[in-house]
């Protein structure tokens, strides 16, 4: 057990007394890319806060490496956060400055680095992206997939040893999406990183990753490496991974039987 | 926008933004007027000191040679008890006459200082004894009337 | 009465109640982020740039707005005054008047006003979008606390550029006044400048007018801060903000002037 760098034990989690997370039990171990996914509205992206430290959790806890996420002081707390690396959902780039800035910014934070050191770390993240030759554009000049690149190199500026994703998937056209496909894995092996992907794309999701966690009501409901999960007969995990529009996740939202809600409509 | 040209636009900002605050010192203000050094500090009584304020030029011979620093009512005598700030350079008998003159006919009230012809100069903390009240218009305008009136029964 | 006017009153008193807390729970947390940006001044000024950028910003593009409108005002005060001044026979107190309005009352409070308008919302819209996509999480996630790295510069960069506008709209409100008084209306320049020089107190008007527009300055920069960073993080969210700025801000500025002034002229 001591190889899991990232360890959730019976995590509960929710706002204004509105459980969101029961009892979450998840570890992610050294070098491997895993995977937390499950519908819209499931928390995943709560869980990657929750270890990032921007949120509390209710009951249980979190570690990382060997200390509780939320009993660390606000420095200690820093001193973690520098372990990580993460990718937000639209990347998240500095919108003021331009793409070059927004990687050397960790650097410039919290190293003191010489200029020219800062510049040869740049241009390797960026030349490991693809983007070296973008490095004057302003972020707001980005496509999607490029801004998604660009935040992955900064991301990893400072070599993190945990890289999280949320939904790197998300709004990319397939092209984008193999690419990211491919940086995380090579990333992820090329930093000896543990990377944590959060996702509702079941295909891409499944072609890269080494073990995934299915999130549902507020617990891990399934989990598996992808090829288990594929032959999984737990209704749910079916459901999802073929992407069947009713099942145990129902096609309707909660609602009074239909044929009395029509007639009703004569009375008024 | 690159950093040498953010710093120069902000160096001149900075400049004019200066440059104004001085001229409104300076310019505008009576910061280079109203620069008495080293003062004394003698009262006077006034029966009525009229719109007299605190901050009121002194002036002696049209120019200003001090301040009015305060200015209260004394319960023991009934009078007004303006306190002056006179600079240390200009020097003034005991026997001085203070009086509040109106500049022109709606202008503000200051206090004109008269010398005498003593030996000995103002102290500091000392009391200027001749004095002359401002002049109230509706006073003077009632004693006019009221001797035309006592005129024309005659 | 019947049980739903009855009801009706209740939900509106409810209501009422629930704004009213609302709105003490909002001062509370502006006082916060108050105190947090003071307590990590120290870390942003350090790097001068940063704070020398948000000046480039607040400051320096709101001078043309700033300029201009002095101008203009300096130019309808002389002209108004020098019609009412005219009847007294008195119009060499043109400069008085035209320079008293402006270093005690207008040049602060105008300069506030605009400014909120300009920079302050502009500030507002950007942290608000900087929450919208995560920027400031982001930040959060590199270990870097936005507050020191976002939030202080900009209002080290309001509070200094704030006295410097308000200067600058004083004095060029005067050299409009002057404009109209003496080349256009034909008072006498020297009139002008030495009536307004013994009547302009260097401590009771200019520096009280200065003081002003510092506390103007804390005031308009921390209110346009605390809304885009207390914003909801999506398009209405920011927009509402950007509206509460600039209201918020004018009340503010205007009730702080009652304030000072009668403290001031006491």
């Amino acid at each position: 057990m001591t190889d899991n760098i990232v360890e959730i034990d019976n995590l509960s989690f929710g706002y204004k007394g509105r459980l969101l997370h029961k009892g979450i039990n998840m570890s992610f171990p050294r070098g491997k890319i895993v995977a937390i996914m499950g519908g819209s509205g499931s928390g995943k992206t709560t869980i990657l806060r929750l270890i990032g430290g921007q949120l509390k959790p209710v009951k249980g806890e979190v570690r990382v490496g060997d200390k509780v996420v939320h009993e660390q002081g606000r420095n200690d707390l820093q001193k973690l956060r520098r372990k990580m690396g993460m990718l937000f959902q639209m990347g998240a780039l500095f919108t003021d400055l331009s793409v070059y800035e927004n990687v050397a910014f960790p650097m410039r934070e919290h190293t003191s680095l010489p200029e020219t050191m800062i510049r040869d770390l740049v241009m390797m993240k960026l030349n490991a992206v693809g983007l070296r030759g973008a490095r004057d554009l302003m972020a707001t000049e980005l496509s999607g997939g490029m801004a998604r690149r660009v935040a992955l190199a900064r991301a990893v500026a400072l070599d993190p040893e945990i890289i999280m994703y949320d939904e790197p998937f998300a709004g990319l056209d397939p092209i984008s999406m193999g690419v990211i496909c491919n940086l995380i894995r090579n990333l992820n092996d090329a930093l000896g990183a543990t990377s944590l992907v959060v996702t509702h794309d079941v295909k891409e999701a499944f072609s890269f990753v080494d073990y995934v966690y299915f999130v549902a009501d507020g617990v891990v409901a399934a989990e598996g490496t992808p090829a288990e999960l594929r032959e999984s007969t737990l209704p749910f995990v079916h459901q999802f991974v073929h992407g069947e529009v009713d099942g145990p996740v129902p096609f309707h939202y909660a609602a009074p039987d239909y044929r009395r809600d029509m007639l009703r409509g004569r009375d008024v | 926008m690159d950093r040498t040209k953010i710093d120069l636009w902000v160096g001149i900002f900075a400049a004019i933004g200066v440059a104004a605050l001085l001229g409104l010192a300076m310019k505008v203000g009576n910061l280079t007027t109203s620069n008495i050094g080293e003062t004394y500090t003698v009262t006077a009584g006034f029966q009525n000191i009229g719109g007299l304020k605190p901050r009121s030029p002194v002036k002696s011979a049209g120019v200003v040679v001090g301040r009015i620093d305060a200015i209260q009512f004394d319960s023991a005598t009934y009078e007004a008890r303006v306190t002056l700030k006179l600079d240390k350079r200009y020097l003034f008998p005991k026997d001085t006459f203070a009086n509040i003159y109106t500049a022109g006919l709606l202008g503000e009230q200051y206090i004109g200082l008269e010398p005498g012809g003593d030996e000995d100069y103002l102290q500091e903390n000392d009391k200027i004894m001749q004095t002359q009240d401002a002049v109230v218009l509706e006073k003077m305008i009632s004693q006019f009337l009221y001797s035309k009136a006592t005129e024309t029964k005659e | 009465m019947s049980s739903k006017a009855v009801s009706k009153l209740a939900s509106a008193l409810q209501n009422f109640g629930h704004r009213l807390i609302d709105q003490f729970w909002r001062l509370g947390s502006a006082s916060r982020l108050f105190g947090y940006t003071l307590a990590s001044s120290g870390e942003s000024l350090r790097r001068p740039f940063l704070v020398i950028r948000e000046i480039y910003f607040t400051g320096v593009l709101s001078l043309i707005i700033i300029l201009v409108s002095a101008f203009f005002v300096g130019m309808v005060l002389a002209l108004q005054g020098y019609n009412t001044l005219q009847k007294y026979g008195s119009s060499e107190a043109i400069g008085v008047l035209v320079a008293l309005s402006l270093v005690r009352e207008l040049g602060p409070v105008v300069t506030a006003l605009l400014f909120a308008g300009r920079a302050g919302t502009a500030i507002t819209a950007e942290i608000g979008l900087m929450k919208a996509t995560e920027q400031l999480s982001a930040m959060e996630m590199m270990a870097v606390s936005p507050i020191a790295r976002v939030i202080a510069p900009r209002f080290w960069g309001g509070v200094i550029s704030m006295p410097l506008l308000a200067s600058l709209f004083s004095m060029v409100g005067i050299l409009g006044g002057y404009l109209v008084a003496v080349p256009l209306i034909g008072v006498d320049g020297g009139a002008f400048w030495s009536q307004m020089q013994a009547s302009v107190d260097f401590r009771e008007d200019v520096m009280n007018g200065f003081i002003k527009s510092c506390v103007f300055g804390v005031a308009c920069t921390m209110i346009a801060l605390f809304e885009g960073y207390d914003a909801p993080p999506t398009a209405e969210g920011v927009s509402r903000a950007t509206t509460r700025t600039v209201v918020n801000s004018s009340l503010a500025v205007l009730g702080l002037d009652f304030v000072m002034t009668s403290f001031m002229i006491s």
